[in-house]
């Protein structure tokens, strides 16, 4: 009787609620608190109900940025997912080679973001750069800051040669996680490379790729240090995702009631684009141990 | 007709695996490859179904050499320490995996996959996966996939070794029906000792990679050629006690000594080591004969229904396994009987000389 009383345990999960809602909900809150209201300065706002987030979303600019933001993640996610488990199947299994191409992967990994944008803008240079003027000496025109097509080029070799690691070190990790029983078992059954891929592999790797996916999609979604610093959006709009347009309005115009409307709409695209893709690996192919 | 295995040897990496082995298995037969952990149990396995090559030695069978024949060639099955099935197939498909890769007729499948599945009682489960099925009946499923393509060689390691016991035993009952059904070549292999009797059929006894005797299962239990084959071959290890044969008076330390009796006569002057299995040992005289040791308890543990005494005497370290519950107090001297008619003889090299009758 007196159990629902005590309500002592309260002061146990405290900190936590604490750290929780100094990291997370506050800021969250003040930013669904600038979405409804127009600020003019210190004490002088004025409740505008929805207004920010019907003209958010009936902005063009932003249209535009969302199709090449999903356009950017499709691309990057068909070639990362395929390429890391490819290079993963590759990998040596034990000895000095496994280790040395671990290190390798891990590499590209440990560079801050936007360290990774200035290498390839001195990598890419049509003039001084090993890629650019490799490109440019065989007799093609390259210059990623004044031809849209090679910009885009440009940014998802980036990101692959960035992230496909991070998808080769997970898939990796689950392959080895995979008894070698079970590929005697295949080989006395008389199973090709294809099938021990298709039955074995694939299935018992389903756990890290689902991770390796939402990660991937999450990261590619929200990238914006890579872009700004290699391309600004440029030439013209035509590499400007949604978090480097999101800064423009918040940092650049200071228009901070649409560009609190325009993040909360952003997070819950990535909210409900995780769920979606967490559900339909989850029952793709359901019950794998 | 059968699988020969002639002079074989595995070094991996300079180290030697296995060496001089010598085996024939007949068709039909049941085989249990008896050894402790890392003796080369799986290794000899692997070497038979032709995932390793040896070193050195060939392989034969019907007197054709098979030695460097790929494993895909071979009419093999094999069921693993693991429960290893294809995690995306239902326990249908995966019985039916092997006998779909030969292209056999569909209705030829249908009616294998239900006989096997019915001797291993998974009709029931047929339409789950294996994540949604019990451990025991994730190795059903795997046993079942072994047994239903008829295969040459049915090699099994440890099959049931991470199963709890009371599944264990089920299934080793269940095995032996079916083992009996087949004209393929069964191997089996086990650290314990119990299991291998159940089993019977025929014995290998495998110890840091040598054969160390062949047989029939309960032959070789009942003559263990040197002391080795009988410390693998009993559960807990069999005892032994150092003794002199002197003026027709067998004198064990400390004193005691007892005239030579029956069989025992016939032995001549020298020193031996006694072997005594673990349950001949009792705690109460059971007989005339018996003589008594005294003994000082290390420890009592109480296993079930049995209890199990670690004793010292004359600093040699004997266990006594005793039907029922006992309380003995460590480090309390106490009085052990043993009929020696239960003696194995060894001599001083290990060689067995005489066993119990």
């Amino acid at each position: 009787m007196n159990k629902w009383e005590d309500n002592k345990a309260w002061f146990l999960v405290l900190p936590v609620f604490v750290i929780v809602a100094f990291s997370a909900i506050l800021p969250l809150m003040t930013v669904v608190n600038y979405s409804i209201q127009d600020i003019f300065g210190p004490g002088e706002r004025v409740f505008v109900g929805l207004e920010w987030f019907e003209e958010v979303l009936a902005d063009p600019r932003l249209h535009e940025a969302l199709m090449r933001q999903f356009l950017f993640s499709g691309l990057v996610l068909l070639i990362e997912i395929p390429l890391g488990i490819g290079i993963a199947l590759l990998m040596p299994k034990k000895g000095w080679g496994a280790s040395l191409s671990l290190v390798l992967m891990a590499l590209p990994l440990l560079i801050p973001w936007n360290v990774i944008g200035t290498i390839w803008i001195v990598f890419t240079r049509p003039d001084i750069g090993l890629f650019g003027s490799f490109i440019n000496g065989i007799g093609i025109p390259f210059d990623h800051t004044a031809s849209p097509i090679q910009a885009w080029i440009t940014l998802i070799l980036m990101e692959v040669w960035h992230w496909t690691p991070l998808v080769v070190l997970l898939a990796y990790a689950g392959l080895r996680a995979i008894p070698e029983a079970y590929f005697q078992a295949a080989k006395i059954d008389g199973a090709s490379a294809w099938a021990v891929f298709k039955y074995i592999q694939l299935p018992k790797m389903r756990g890290v790729l689902t991770i390796a996916l939402l990660l991937r999609f999450m990261d590619s979604f929200l990238i914006y240090a890579e872009p700004f610093v290699l391309t600004g959006g440029g030439p013209g709009n035509t590499t400007t995702f949604l978090s480097i347009y999101l800064v423009k309005i918040a940092v650049g115009q200071f228009d901070l009631g649409p560009a609190a409307a325009f993040s909360l709409i952003y997070f819950l695209i990535i909210l409900l684009l995780s769920w979606l893709f967490y559900q339909v690996l989850q029952n793709a192919g359901k019950g794998d141990a | 007709m059968g699988l020969s295995l002639k002079n074989m040897q595995k070094k991996v990496d300079g180290e030697i695996h296995l060496t001089n082995i010598n085996l024939d298995f007949e068709s039909g037969s049941r085989n249990v490859i008896l050894g402790r952990t890392l003796s080369g149990k799986t290794s000899l396995l692997r070497l038979m179904a032709g995932l390793d090559r040896p070193t050195k030695g060939q392989l034969l069978l019907d007197g054709k050499d098979i030695t460097g024949m790929s494993v895909r060639k071979r009419s093999i099955a094999m069921v693993y320490q693991q429960f290893i099935n294809y995690p995306s197939f239902t326990v249908y498909d995966n019985i039916a995996s092997p006998l779909k890769v030969s292209k056999m007729d569909k209705k030829e499948i249908d009616r294998r996959v239900q006989e096997a599945a019915h001797m291993l009682h998974l009709e029931e489960m047929l339409d789950r996966l294996p994540s949604e099925l019990s451990g025991g009946q994730q190795q059903r499923t795997a046993i079942a996939r072994a047994i239903v393509r008829d295969a040459e060689l049915l090699l099994l390691d440890e099959p049931l070794v991470n199963l709890d016991y009371k599944l264990r035993e089920e299934l080793q009952i269940e095995l032996q029906e079916i083992f009996k059904k087949r004209e393929s070549i069964v191997v089996y292999t086990t650290t314990e000792p119990a299991e291998a009797l159940m089993l019977g059929g025929n014995i290998v006894v495998l110890d840091e990679g040598r054969v160390l005797q062949t047989g029939s299962t309960p032959d070789v239990y009942h003559h263990p050629a040197t002391t080795k084959v009988a410390e693998v071959f009993s559960d807990p290890p069999i005892n032994y006690i150092s003794c002199d044969l002197k003026e027709s008076q067998i004198q064990l330390g400390g004193g005691v000594a007892f005239p030579l009796s029956g069989r025992l006569k016939t032995l001549s002057d020298a020193s031996y080591k006694l072997g005594v299995r673990s349950n001949h040992f009792y705690l109460r005289r059971k007989n005339d004969e018996d003589i008594r040791l005294t003994v000082k308890v290390e420890l009592a543990e109480i296993n079930g229904s049995e209890t199990f005494i670690h004793a010292d005497f004359n600093g040699e370290r004997i266990v006594i396994q005793e039907v029922g519950i006992y309380s003995r107090k460590i480090g309390s001297e106490i009085e052990v009987y043993v009929n020696p008619s239960r003696f194995f003889v060894y001599s001083d090299t290990g060689q067995l000389v005489m066993s119990p009758s």
